[in-house]
């Protein structure tokens, strides 16, 4: 019986193991493994740690690796600070159809790819696009208006391709405080700030984190976004690995950004979590 | 098989369509490059042959990363560029000789056969056929960007912030060849390459605030010159050609520094399967009606012989009109792209990217 039990849990768990181990395990092993080669020739390699070495060496890359991370961070606030009302609103305020309406109107963009939403943006901020535009015909402004290929164009980008992704965990969190409980913060004399402050806010620290981590590694590890719409001073991460791989032919150094990627962004997600005090366990619980 | 076809009338008629075919018929996975291998090109081509072809279009880049990936695995028949073929093949060996027993020479201009032959070899086998050629260069809104002769023209301030340029090599090597240097001449010397770059490096950086954005795909820049955002940008012939149809202020323009010339060539990737096939496409491609039928759709021409002959009237005018015939004889070809190159542009293009 005992031995029937076990052979059971064994051929469960196969499926899972095998799609952990080879589609996760072994390409970042052997990633690790080509991260570790320095080209000394022409097909002639050696180990060492050069290509990690490049990265602290030339300013540029450590540069690139920081303003990603802090955009990305930014992006997450701007993320959660327009989520957090609008899931409010839908969660504890709105009622029976205009929540589902509600709900299904922040999803909708979603059912388009990313590609296509980009574009969108693309028609509606450039030179020639629908806002500048319309800033004429308004009188606002005398000559075209470029929005877009800058660092704000990137932004909104970013934070219009997450968006969704914030709204959904809040939703849920905010959805399992009791009514009861607010009022009876509103009934021991806290104002709106204070019930806020000492209810909402806490309730919902779980999503918010979970949101915001998503959020985080969402826009950390995008590329269309700010290709398209950072033009030539896009400079995002993800670009330089993807041009080590393609058009530099340099795999060694791209899979060294790779794992720096990895590393480094699992640190901040862990730092992030000490300091508001969360664990994993707790937010993804 | 005999034996087989004569135990009913139904094998009898399964095997004279199966003789009817030819020897065997099978699926050429052809990695091109957007309007290589148009639609009508290739339903005659599975007609007459028997053949399927699979594209999936791709870049230069792109293509040896995709060979590079799988050992020279996926695809039966490539299309890189001529000076991107022995440097890759020595590195990585993804692609495997080529028979020549078995392609019709005939059908090529003997000159840009040799020279691509020349160009392709390792060791002593020959790796690349020519296929199509064209150019890069400028293409200008003449009425507002007349002032632009030059690849550096590109950074007067007459055109600024209505410029556009890829951020890749062939910019860098229009910009030193419009600098006076010669980076064809250092492609040997990996010092005097280096120094050569960081020439263009500083100057792409000085010239930075002109540019509107960096641009990535044909589209793209189709879209920029068309609304007017930029006036000014370096691109491939084709590119102006086309756009010229639309609005003829819009042109390509050989720069006085000379327009870089590139070939693009067949090569068989190394677990290639159909090699069968890929000669029998390679061979039919360069007949001068089909060669025809890809100039009208990719708008370059080819190096199929006499294929002019078939070729459209506007686009041999707009032809003539960018090249003057001295402007031919300027064109610079690129040589074989050394392998380990692509590492010392590639600093450089990183750090014109990350420059305020």
């Amino acid at each position: 019986m005992r031995a029937e039990a076990k052979l059971g849990l064994i051929l469960l768990l196969t499926p899972l193991l095998l799609w952990l181990s080879l589609l996760i395990l072994i390409p970042h092993v052997d990633m690790f493994l080509v991260s570790l080669r320095e080209r000394i020739g022409v097909g002639e390699y050696r180990i060492s740690f050069a290509n990690y070495l490049t990265f602290i060496n030339e300013p540029l890359y450590l540069r690139t690796f920081i303003r990603t991370a802090v955009m990305s961070t930014l992006a997450t606030m701007i993320t959660l600070l327009i989520a957090f009302p609008v899931s409010y609103y839908i969660a504890k305020i709105a009622r029976g159809r205009v929540q589902s309406a509600l709900f299904l109107l922040c999803l909708v963009p979603f059912w388009v790819s990313e590609l296509v939403r980009t574009f969108g943006w693309m028609i509606l901020l450039r030179e020639t696009g629908l806002i500048s535009n319309l800033l004429q015909w308004a009188g606002l402004v005398d000559g075209p208006v470029e929005m877009l290929y800058n660092d704000a164009a990137i932004m909104v980008g970013l934070v219009y391709t997450s968006m969704l992704f914030m709204v959904v965990p809040l939703v849920t969190t905010l959805e399992s405080l009791p009514d009861e409980v607010i009022e009876a913060g509103y009934d021991l004399g806290g104002g709106g700030g204070a019930v806020m402050r000492e209810i909402v806010i806490p309730h919902a620290a779980p999503g918010i984190v979970s949101g915001c981590i998503v959020v985080f590694m969402l826009s950390l590890g995008n590329y269309l976004t700010p290709i398209m719409l950072g033009g030539k001073d896009s400079l995002w991460f993800t670009e330089l690995i993807y041009s080590q791989f393609i058009v530099r032919f340099n795999w060694e150094l791209g899979a060294a950004f790779g794992f720096l990627l990895l590393g480094l962004s699992s640190a901040i997600v862990w730092g992030m979590l000490k300091l508001t005090g969360q664990s994993l366990e707790k937010t993804m619980g | 098989m005999k034996l087989n076809c004569s135990i009913s009338i139904f094998s009898v008629a399964l095997c004279t369509t199966l003789s009817a075919l030819p020897a065997s018929s099978e699926t050429l996975r052809l990695l091109t490059w957007g309007g290589y291998a148009p639609e009508d090109v290739v339903a005659k081509f599975e007609a007459e042959t028997g053949h399927k072809v699979e594209v999936t279009k791709s870049n230069n880049e792109e293509m040896i990363a995709k060979l590079r990936a799988t050992g020279g695995g996926g695809f039966d028949l490539a299309q890189p560029s001529q000076d991107r073929i022995a440097g890759p093949q020595e590195e990585f060996g993804i692609y495997k000789p080529i028979d020549m027993s078995k392609i019709d020479t005939s059908l090529f201009i003997p000159s840009m056969l040799e020279a691509t032959k020349g160009n392709t070899t390792v060791g002593s086998d020959v790796y690349g056929v020519p296929h199509i050629w064209g150019t890069s260069g400028l293409v200008l809104d003449t009425s507002k960007a007349e002032m632009v002769k030059d690849y550096t023209d590109l950074c007067s301030d007459d055109v600024a912030g209505k410029v556009s340029y890829r951020l890749k090599r062939p910019t860098l090597i229009g910009f030193a060849f419009a600098m006076g240097l010669d980076p064809f001449a250092a492609y040997g010397d990996e010092a005097a390459y280096t120094e050569i770059m960081s020439q263009v490096e500083a100057k792409l950086i000085e010239c930075k605030p002109n540019v509107k954005t960096y641009w990535g795909g044909g589209d793209e820049l189709m879209g920029l010159l068309r609304s007017g955002e930029v006036v000014a940008s370096m691109a491939w012939d084709t590119g102006g050609w086309k756009l010229n149809a639309d609005n003829p202020d819009i042109t390509f323009v050989a720069p006085a520094a000379g327009a870089l010339g590139w070939v693009d060539t067949f090569a068989l990737p190394a677990k290639g399967k159909a090699d069968e096939a890929a000669y029998a496409w390679i061979n039919f491609v360069m007949q001068p009606e089909v060669a025809a039928m890809i100039t009208a759709a990719a708008g370059n021409f080819t190096a199929s012989q006499g294929a002019d002959e078939f070729a459209d009237d506007d686009l041999k005018a707009r032809y003539r009109a960018s090249f003057p015939p001295e402007a031919i004889d300027n064109i610079k070809w690129y040589p074989p792209v050394p392998a380990g190159l692509e590492a010392i542009e590639g600093g450089v293009l990183d750090r014109v990217k990350a420059a305020n």
